[in-house]
């Protein structure tokens, strides 16, 4: 038996944790977003609080053993509040090199590596860079090292099955799976439901993968393992009591469509052009057809964000969604919709760029695009969602506006919260208010110009009423008839009227409040957008030490809250992190005239808590 | 006791928007057949859409006095999709040019033939950029001298109606913009067509492209250089239809002959078949001055719609399914409870 190759130094303390991160590293094909996301599933259930990342690669099935094909999936569970994926490793499960070399870096010293040692063949060790096998140089002597011969170990368990060797390796993950299961003493029941669920049409298939994760478990049970390695106990949470689910940013952002669309009595025509990593949005609602739903993919992203905008004209609410290169191209039309007062959701679910840039990766750097990237004065209401499930209330609240002030409305998603998941308090739906739009259907007194005095929403009839037939268009139109109007004046009083309806939306949202610490704190970590949850959690440790740090999160973007000015003004000091090289620091600088200092990332991957302590702890030494 | 309808004349459907064309431009004969017409299809006025993009004959829906939507550069086929998705029931018309419809708009034109959205696409084609003031277009001839080809155009035209077929259209038409006869049978078929019709309306620019079409609207030359089409009619044109086309096996093309010469029958001249796709590109490719250029519907064979398909997939499903219900799906697939 193969057991003991290297024993660290180190010891476990205890084998009960607080907070453990696992990193689940393989090839692209090696099928680790599965093998993570069942993990997920079953931690989940167990009780821990906890948030994911997967981190993939472009490229759907890289070479084999090659470093840019290195899929991961990395989660951060524990008894505590986990509001990010982790800043180092506990756990590395590597299955080949390239997946070790591309990983180890991000190990904690005395961290746990499970390799598949079959897999560190002489082929796969040069292509992955190594000069010599790090099991057996010495290289890996600051971890605690479990080495198996996996692929070996699988092709036995599935043996009873029949299966080629091809299809037996594949079942590696489950086995790897089963491993880390007994790991963190967590139950298999919910994978062997997935498996059986999954592989329904191929009963032999589902049976070879699940005697591949009870082997692994079993090997775990029995193998004599390095010292130090035992059961890791990591108590659950203290949550809030309910009903919870899993769920990422796009499910949770496609369920708030859905939602905000009965919640406004209208049925949605949701057009969208395939993008990374947006696509999901299409992919969830094509497939919920009991709702008042109907998803179009277009021919390209100007030809979806139009039949979104004809849908609306026709009364329905129109939805388009995409990621930042394909925003650029809808830019003309959003424009029209601005002119033409129509609502209008368009979902950016943002990536890094620029142009092709990194498409699986996640950036905040579309926050200028979004509030300015079109021509001519086109003002529209933008927000942005902070965690997964928070995706959910953004787009109710994204309908809402759009409905109720007749204009588009940008929600900023990105990568990483379209993927990552977390435990989700599940609402109940029956508490949300509904806001049911109505059309108009009296001739008198009609015109197409005619506004709410309070909101300035232009009316909204739709086309199929008797009497209310009228034209709309992109050319400038009189505010009085909705005539077409090249008047000098009457230019200057549309441009004004449509800027005034936007800035008004300010006195129809709430105002900003403090998620941690209070006005007056020295200094403020001013985040928005998925920076959320690494901001939570370093501003809680500072806070912790007795640091003066507050933290404010702003979720609207445009127009900004009406109190934000004055709220960061009570402040000494403000800092702005964003994953971007300084947009909204620019615009809080220029809206507010305080000396907003900027922390940004733009590495493709999400603040680390630690990054965010250490420069809150340098700004209050900088302003001491 | 039902009160009678009322029966509603061209009047109703003229916005009060003063109409905006150059005088003398085709559009204006347009315009005024489509007023006509409109009170005699069977669509009340409140569901008449009329979508267009940008350039001269996009102005049209101003003028109408329907529910319409002036959108922008080429993109009308893709609003008009959205309407006709978000709203089966409406009846949708959208008038387009060369250059809105076949230039920068040529992707949404492709795919909404191919995809068949059940709506009625009128293309001016007068051969050049208007509302720019007279560049040339992608169905001007080779040669054609323009601000910005000072010295003759290089790249070949476009026949739009061969686009049209290319694309997977179902109803290809061609008509010319001063003849109501003409156009308003046509436009009629157009309408009743379920799918995407397509027509192309030959029409007079006479500030940047004047007299482009006379050839096939003179009276004199009209009977040389026009093949009227009749489903189940044998093409025949020319004085006292002396000249007829026929199939040319062994080159496969069509060719211009004439029965009682050269041991030329009746029988020999091609029975137009609007059914038959391969007819009808090889129709489509006719010109000038070596053939008559078709007149009429080229081609005419209808397949159910994409919005009705959309519809019908969804009620498929639903019967599958359980009614919608938000707290439903928010609960489906794993949950778990902590006291």
């Amino acid at each position: 038996m193969s057991v003991v190759e290297k024993l660290s130094g180190i010891e476990a303390q205890s084998n009960i944790v607080s907070d453990v991160v696992v990193r689940f590293a393989g090839d692209s094909g090696d099928g680790m977003q599965l093998t993570g996301s069942n993990f997920t599933e079953a931690t989940a259930i167990y009780g821990n609080d906890l948030a994911t990342f997967p981190d993939f690669p472009a490229e759907i099935r890289a070479p084999a053993g090659a470093t840019f094909g290195v899929s991961a999936f990395q989660i951060y569970f524990g008894s505590e509040d986990v509001t990010t994926a982790g800043d180092q490793v506990d756990v590395l499960v590597a299955m080949n090199p390239a997946a070790l070399i591309t990983n180890v870096k991000d190990l904690v010293v005395g961290g746990l590596i499970v390799v598949d040692r079959d897999a560190f063949t002489d082929k796969n060790l040069t292509r992955a860079g190594y000069k010599a096998n790090p099991l057996e140089d010495g290289s890996l002597d600051a971890y605690k090292i479990i080495s198996v011969d996996i692929t070996k170990q699988v092709v036995e368990a599935v043996k009873p099955y029949g299966l080629t060797h091809k299809f037996a390796v594949r079942c590696k993950n489950m086995w790897t799976l089963g491993l880390v299961m007994w790991l963190f003493d967590r139950s298999r029941d919910s994978a062997i439901k997935g498996l059986t669920h999954k592989f329904a049409a191929k009963p032999e298939i589902a049976d070879a993968n699940i005697a591949a994760l009870n082997a692994g478990h079993s090997y775990g049970e029995t193998a004599e393992l390095p010292v130090g390695v035992e059961v890791y106990k990591v108590p659950p949470a203290q949550v809030a009591s309910g009903l919870y689910r899993n769920t990422t940013g796009s499910e949770a952002l496609s369920y708030g469509l859905l939602a905000g669309g009965q919640l406004a009595r209208l049925p949605i025509t949701f057009a969208s052009y395939p993008i990374t990593p947006a696509s999901s949005l299409l992919h969830t609602l094509a497939g919920q057809k009991e709702f008042d739903v109907v998803t179009f993919q277009a021919e390209d992203e100007i030809a979806a964000v139009c039949a979104a905008i004809g849908a609306s004209f026709a009364g329905s609410l129109g939805i388009t969604s995409s990621s930042g290169p394909g925003i650029s191209l809808k830019a003309e039309a959003i424009s029209l919709a601005c002119a033409t007062e129509l609502p209008l959701i368009i979902v950016n679910t943002q990536r890094g760029g620029p142009s092709t840039g990194l498409p699986t990766k996640t950036e905040q750097s579309d926050l200028n695009q979004a509030l300015f990237g079109r021509h001519a004065d086109t003002t529209l209401p933008v927000i942005a969602s902070c965690t997964p499930s928070d995706c959910f209330d953004v787009a109710i609240e994204a309908i809402r506006i759009a409905t109720q002030f007749t204009t588009p409305v940008i929600i900023l998603s990105d990568g990483y919260l379209a993927n990552a998941s977390e435990p989700w308090l599940v609402p109940d739906f029956e508490d949300y208010e509904p806001f049911p739009v109505t059309f108009p259907t009296d001739p008198e007194g009609f015109t197409p110009a005619n506004r709410n005095p309070d909101t300035l929403a232009r009316i909204w009839a739709k086309p199929g009423t008797p009497g209310l037939e009228h034209r709309i268009g992109g050319i400038e139109k009189s505010f009085e008839t909705g005539d077409i109007s090249y008047e000098p004046e009457n230019h200057q009083k549309m441009t004004d009227v449509r800027k005034a309806k936007i800035d008004g939306i300010a006195r129809f949202i709430p105002a900003q409040e403090v998620s941690q610490g209070r006005p007056g704190d020295k200094l403020v970590v001013l985040g928005w957008g998925s920076t959320f949850g690494a901001i939570h959690q370093g501003v809680k440790r500072c806070r912790a030490e007795g640091l003066s740090v507050a933290h404010v999160h702003v979720r609207y973007m445009w127009p900004l809250p009406a109190n934000l000015g004055e709220l960061l003004a009570s402040f000494d000091s403000v800092l702005i992190p964003e994953m971007n090289t300084g947009q909204f620091v620019e615009v809080i600088r220029s809206r507010f005239l305080v000396d907003a200092q900027r922390l940004n990332k733009v590495s493709g991957q999400p603040f680390k808590i630690s990054e965010i302590e250490k420069a809150i702890k340098a700004q209050l030494e900088a302003v001491k | 006791m039902n009160a009678p309808v009322q029966k509603l004349t061209l009047k109703d459907y003229a916005s009060d928007q003063e109409v905006r064309w150059c005088p003398g431009c085709g559009d204006y004969a347009i315009l005024k057949t489509i007023q006509k017409l409109m009170p005699e299809i069977d669509t009340p006025k409140e569901n008449t859409v009329f979508i267009s993009g940008i350039g001269c004959s996009s102005r049209f829906p101003y003028y109408m006095n329907t529910y319409g939507f002036h959108t922008i550069h080429g993109r009308a086929p893709s609003i008009a999709t959205g309407v006709k998705l978000s709203n089966p029931a409406l009846d949708v018309w959208v008038i387009t040019g060369d250059g809105d419809g076949l230039s920068i708009g040529g992707n949404h034109m492709l795919h909404v033939l191919r995809r068949n959205v059940d709506l009625q696409i009128l293309l001016f084609n007068n051969e050049i950029y208007g509302l720019t003031k007279g560049q040339y277009s992608p169905t001007s001839s080779v040669g054609t001298r323009s601000p910005s080809t000072p010295d003759g155009s290089l790249d070949l035209p476009l026949r739009p109606c061969t686009f049209a077929i290319g694309a997977g259209a179902r109803f290809v038409a061609r008509t010319i913009d001063t003849e109501a006869k003409h156009m308003t049978p046509i436009l009629k078929r157009a309408h009743a067509h379920k799918g995407a019709s397509f027509v192309e309306i030959y029409q007079n620019c006479p500030v940047y492209n004047d007299g482009i079409f006379d050839y096939i609207k003179d009276k004199k030359s009209a009977s040389e250089s026009r093949l009227l089409l009749e489903h189940g009619q044998p093409m025949l044109f020319g004085e006292g239809n002396a000249k007829g086309i026929r199939f040319n096996v062994s080159k496969i093309c069509l060719e211009v002959v004439e029965p009682g010469k050269d041991g030329v029958t009746q029988a020999d001249i091609v029975v137009h078949d609007e059914t038959n796709k391969v007819l009808a590109q090889m129709l489509a490719e006719l010109k000038t001055p070596d053939f008559p250029e078709p007149i009429g519907v080229l081609y005419c064979n209808p397949t159910s719609p994409y919005n009705v398909d959309v519809y019908a997939q969804r009620e498929a499903v639903r019967a599958k399914k359980e009614p919608a219900n938000l707290n439903k799906l928010l609960r489906g697939g794993h949950t778990w409870k902590v006291e």
